[in-house]
Order: C-alpha cells, then sequence, then structure tokens
C-alpha cells in the first residue's frame, strides 16, 4: 500500500553543516581555519554534490578536485570526518548532520580541499618503475598478443583497478610519519606487474626497489589501507604476499 | 666491506644493490616477538600451577632447577634461560625501535592521525609502542631478577618476593602491558606475513580471547601469591618443601642448594 506521508517525508530534509579546512599556501598570510557552511541536504546528495552547491551559492573560492563524479578518476579524495574517502562516493545521508571536511594529508596542498596527488603518484611510479618491463625493447603492434591465462588476466585486472585516489597513502599511519614511504600504492602496483608473465623482473629486481624500510619492510600492517580503498582491492593479502617474497630474497 | 662504507659514507649506498639486511631485520623482529610472546603463554601457565596447589608449582620450579633430572636443584639452569631470553629481549626492543615515532613531529602527527581517523588498527599499533616502552622497564627489571636471584622462585619464595618485598604492583603493571604487547603483537603479526589464513574478524576475536584469557590466568595467579604471601609473611624466607620430596632442597633464603 502506497504511503500517503511519502511526498510529506521526502520535503522534509536536514541541513547539514559542513566544516571545511581552508587554507591557501600560495596566498601569503593565509592561516588553515575551519570554515563552516550550511546547506540543505537534497535526496541522494553526495558530498561533491554538497561542495558544488557551496560553491555554486556561498563561496566561488573554495577549493576541490572532480572530474568523473562516478569514483572512477580517484581526484575528489578527502578526508571526511577524519578518513579518507572519495566525494563523489560519500552519501551524505550516511553521516550525521556535522561532517568535516580536510585535505588528504601527506600531498602536496594546492589548497583547501585540493592536493596534487599527480605529484606524488608520478614520483612513486618513477621510483618503482611501474611499467611493464617486456623482453623486446620496442613493441611490435602489429604481431597477435601473447595468450594469457584468463585467471591470470583477472588477477592482474583486480589489481588495475587501483584509481591512485591516494585514500589509502593517506590512511597510512607509517606514510604520515616517514614521507619517503612507498605506500600501499606502489605495493598493489609492484604485485600487479609480479604476476604479469610479459614482464621479466624477477623478485631480486622487486627487492631492489621495494625491499627496505621505505618499502614493503617499514610497512607497519595497520591495514587502514585496506579498510579505506574505495576499490575494495585486496590490499592487506598483497602486501602479506610481497613481504614473503622480499624476505626470501633476503 | 672497508668499499661499502665509504660508498655509504658519500651518500651513495642507494645506487648500488640493496641490502638484505632489511629482510633480515623484519624477519628477526617477528621471529624474536613470536618467540617472546609464545615463551610469556608458557610461562603464565606454569605460574598459574599455584592455583592447582604449592606441590604443583613446586615441582614446575624445581623441574625447570633440573631437580628431577640430577636428583639437586639447579637454579643457574633458570639463570641461563632468563640470560638468553634477555638476550632475545633486546634483540627485539633494538629492533621494534626502528618503528617508533623518533621525535616530536612523528609522534604529534601519528596521534593526530590516531585520534582523527578512529581506526582500530592503528590505534591499537599505538598501544603497542605505549606497552612496548613500558616493558623496557618493567621487562627488563623481571628478567633481571630472575637472572641472578633465580632461587627465589617456589610457592613461598616467590609469595614472599610479591606480597612482603611488595613487588605485587610490579607485577601487575608487567603482566598487564606483557599479556596485551604480546595479544596485540600476535594478531599483527598474522596479519603482516598472512598466515595463520583466518579473516580478520577471526584474528581479532583470537586476539581479545587471548588477551582475555592469559591477563585473567595471570591476575587470578597473581592475587593466589598474594594471598600465600600474605598468610606466609610471619615465616618470610623460610621454603615450601613437600612432605614427600627431599630435605635437601628445605634451605634458607638466598642459600641455593
Amino acid at each position: 500500500m502506497p504511503d500517503s506521508n511519502a511526498p510529506a517525508e521526502a520535503l522534509r530534509h536536514r541541513f547539514l553543516t559542513l566544516e571545511i579546512l581552508r587554507y591557501n599556501p600560495q596566498e601569503a598570510g593565509s592561516l588553515p581555519r575551519l570554515q563552516s557552511y550550511r546547506i540543505e541536504e537534497a535526496d541522494g546528495m553526495t558530498l561533491f554534490i554538497a561542495l558544488n552547491e557551496i560553491r555554486t551559492r556561498q563561496d566561488p573560492t573554495l577549493q576541490f578536485d572532480f572530474v568523473c563524479r562516478a569514483g572512477i578518476c580517484g581526484s575528489c579524495a578527502m578526508m571526511v570526518n577524519g578518513r579518507p574517502r572519495l566525494a563523489c562516493r560519500t552519501l551524505t545521508l550516511d553521516y550525521p548532520d556535522h561532517i568535516t571536511l580536510t585535505p588528504l594529508p601527506f600531498f602536496e596542498l594546492i589548497g583547501d580541499l585540493s592536493v596534487n596527488t599527480g605529484k606524488w603518484m608520478r614520483g612513486m611510479s618513477e621510483r618503482l618503475a611501474t611499467w611493464l618491463h617486456g623482453r623486446e625493447e620496442t613493441v611490435d603492434v602489429t604481431r597477435i598478443e601473447e595468450r594469457m591465462e584468463p585467471e591470470v588476466a583477472e588477477a592482474i585486472y583486480e589489481m588495475d583497478r587501483c584509481v591512485e585516489c591516494g585514500c589509502c597513502v593517506a590512511a597510512c599511519g607509517t606514510a604520515q610519519m616517514r614521507e619517503d614511504f612507498v605506500g600501499a600504492v606502489g605495493f598493489g602496483k609492484i604485485a600487479r606487474f609480479r604476476l604479469d608473465p610479459r614482464d621479466t623482473r624477477t623478485d631480486d629486481d622487486f627487492y631492489e626497489v621495494i625491499g627496505d624500510d621505505r618499502g614493503v619492510f617499514g610497512c607497519m600492517s595497520l591495514l587502514a589501507c585496506h579498510d579505506v580503498c574505495p576499490k575494495n582491492l585486496p590490499l592487506q593479502t598483497q602486501i602479506a604476499f610481497l613481504r614473503r617474497k622480499m624476505a626470501m630474497v633476503g | 666491506m672497508h668499499d661499502r662504507i665509504l660508498i655509504t659514507q658519500a651518500g651513495l649506498a642507494e645506487r648500488t644493490r640493496k641490502s638484505r639486511w632489511p629482510a633480515r631485520l623484519d624477519l628477526l623482529q617477528s621471529a624474536t616477538g613470536l618467540l617472546l610472546a609464545l615463551f610469556l603463554c608458557g610461562h603464565l601457565f606454569f605460574d598459574s600451577s599455584i592455583l592447582i596447589g604449592k606441590d604443583a608449582m613446586w615441582v614446575v620450579s624445581k623441574f625447570y632447577e633440573g631437580y628431577f633430572f640430577f636428583g639437586k636443584a639447579h637454579p643457574w639452569l633458570v639463570s641461563l634461560v632468563a640470560g638468553l631470553l634477555f638476550v632475545v629481549f633486546m634483540a627485539h626492543a633494538l629492533l621494534a625501535l626502528r618503528k617508533f615515532p623518533v621525535n616530536y613531529r612523528q609522534y604529534r602527527t601519528i596521534r593526530a592521525h590516531v585520534r582523527a581517523m578512529r581506526h582500530g588498527d592503528t590505534r591499537l599499533w599505538l598501544w603497542q609502542v605505549y606497552s612496548g616502552f613500558l616493558l623496557f622497564f618493567f621487562g627488563a627489571a623481571h628478567l633481571y631478577q630472575m637472572a641472578f636471584w633465580p632461587q627465589l622462585i617456589g610457592p613461598h619464595a616467590s609469595s614472599d618476593r610479591i606480597w612482603s618485598d611488595a613487588l605485587w604492583p610490579f607485577y601487575l603493571i608487567l603482566l598487564t602491558v606483557a599479556v596485551l604487547h604480546a595479544a596485540i603483537g600476535l594478531y599483527r603479526l598474522a596479519l603482516k606475513w598472512g598466515w595463520p589464513r583466518f579473516s580478520r574478524p577471526v584474528l581479532k576475536f583470537l586476539r581479545g580471547t587471548l588477551f582475555a584469557f592469559f591477563l585473567t590466568l595471570g591476575l587470578l595467579a597473581l592475587a593466589q601469591y598474594m594471598w600465600i604471601g600474605l598468610l606466609h609473611s610471619d615465616h618470610y624466607g623460610e621454603r615450601y618443601t613437600p612432605s614427600w620430596a627431599a630435605p635437601e632442597t628445605q634451605t634458607a633464603q638466598g642459600e641455593t642448594p
């Protein structure tokens, strides 16, 4: 039986207070502070929608990043009530009416909620050489690709789902203390290329990039990375697996 | 070796083949931790033999002094084990120190991170740091005492030490901190190496069960030693020997047979 009160219920939205960290490192004299914004919640509202609402109607100076709005690009990661999340995948409904938003720690701050994850990701990628190291110097695109077992392809794809949002690094206690720590995103990439039969690198080669305290032996297994990953990557098992393999090299 | 030192001094260590030591040290930290945690479990079982009776505790203490093998108690055997454990303990402490926050900035960062994130396992790690720090002092003092005064282990000797020598607050803190550190440590060890392959909820349950069981066992045993110590306080220093045992073990305090 349809609920006769349903339209009235739908109209009764909460008013949310979003407390947002404001700071512009480019601006001389700018000091970090928290600024409150009050908005009316809408049906199916995500934090991404709420932030756009604030920027459009209340404060055009508010800085935050987004591209895809669908949890694919990883641009809108931020700390929501102290935990890293993708703003576009976070429903305000799942939170109390007071929400704090701060930028991801660890990464270079551009301003307010906007951070330069790309710069760090590129540095990490270059440091760990996270690309396919094939047998041949040049790739012949006219030749048919080598066969790969579907299970292997699926396992590789599982790790390839990483969107490099930076949530795992922002959640990592080790990374907060030690800035040169590789982080789960780096381990995930190594695990991915280690699985790839086309990659010629051995465990000895992988040891050269993650076989120290800045790498896998620095990981303290706090597993916040695993718990906050928006793509639910199996980081816990992958890091433990890499640790065992690298320990065997040692 | 000389080349390596000069290359490292020149700041070029990262340009050479990576050292295998980080892997060995990581393994060693885990292995020493596992050994100490397992020893603690066994130790608490032996301690709690007092809950069965004075005779049971006497048998256990004399067993480790080799009484049933040599027909004579040799407390130096306990000293030897305590000494070896001290080495393992120091190795573990040294290796674990690498993970500690080493300056105020790091400590402030991790503390704020723990408070803001409200993530259970991250908070647990900080507890492990605190408990590990306390163990530097309490664990070391206990091992030192056992290494140098091994003859002071027995139903009455231990009870006198705990009650009349007023060491029960020391043991209360040591017990709580050691069991907490070991329970969290074993849990994190399983996560770290991915073995045993239990799910995280199962491992969390085991962690809680281990902590509750060994803490309860230890507290009961401590209470029993305190009770015996209280009743025995008028005869402080007198040793306990079961009526069926040889009288050669009946000696005054400090006089090792």
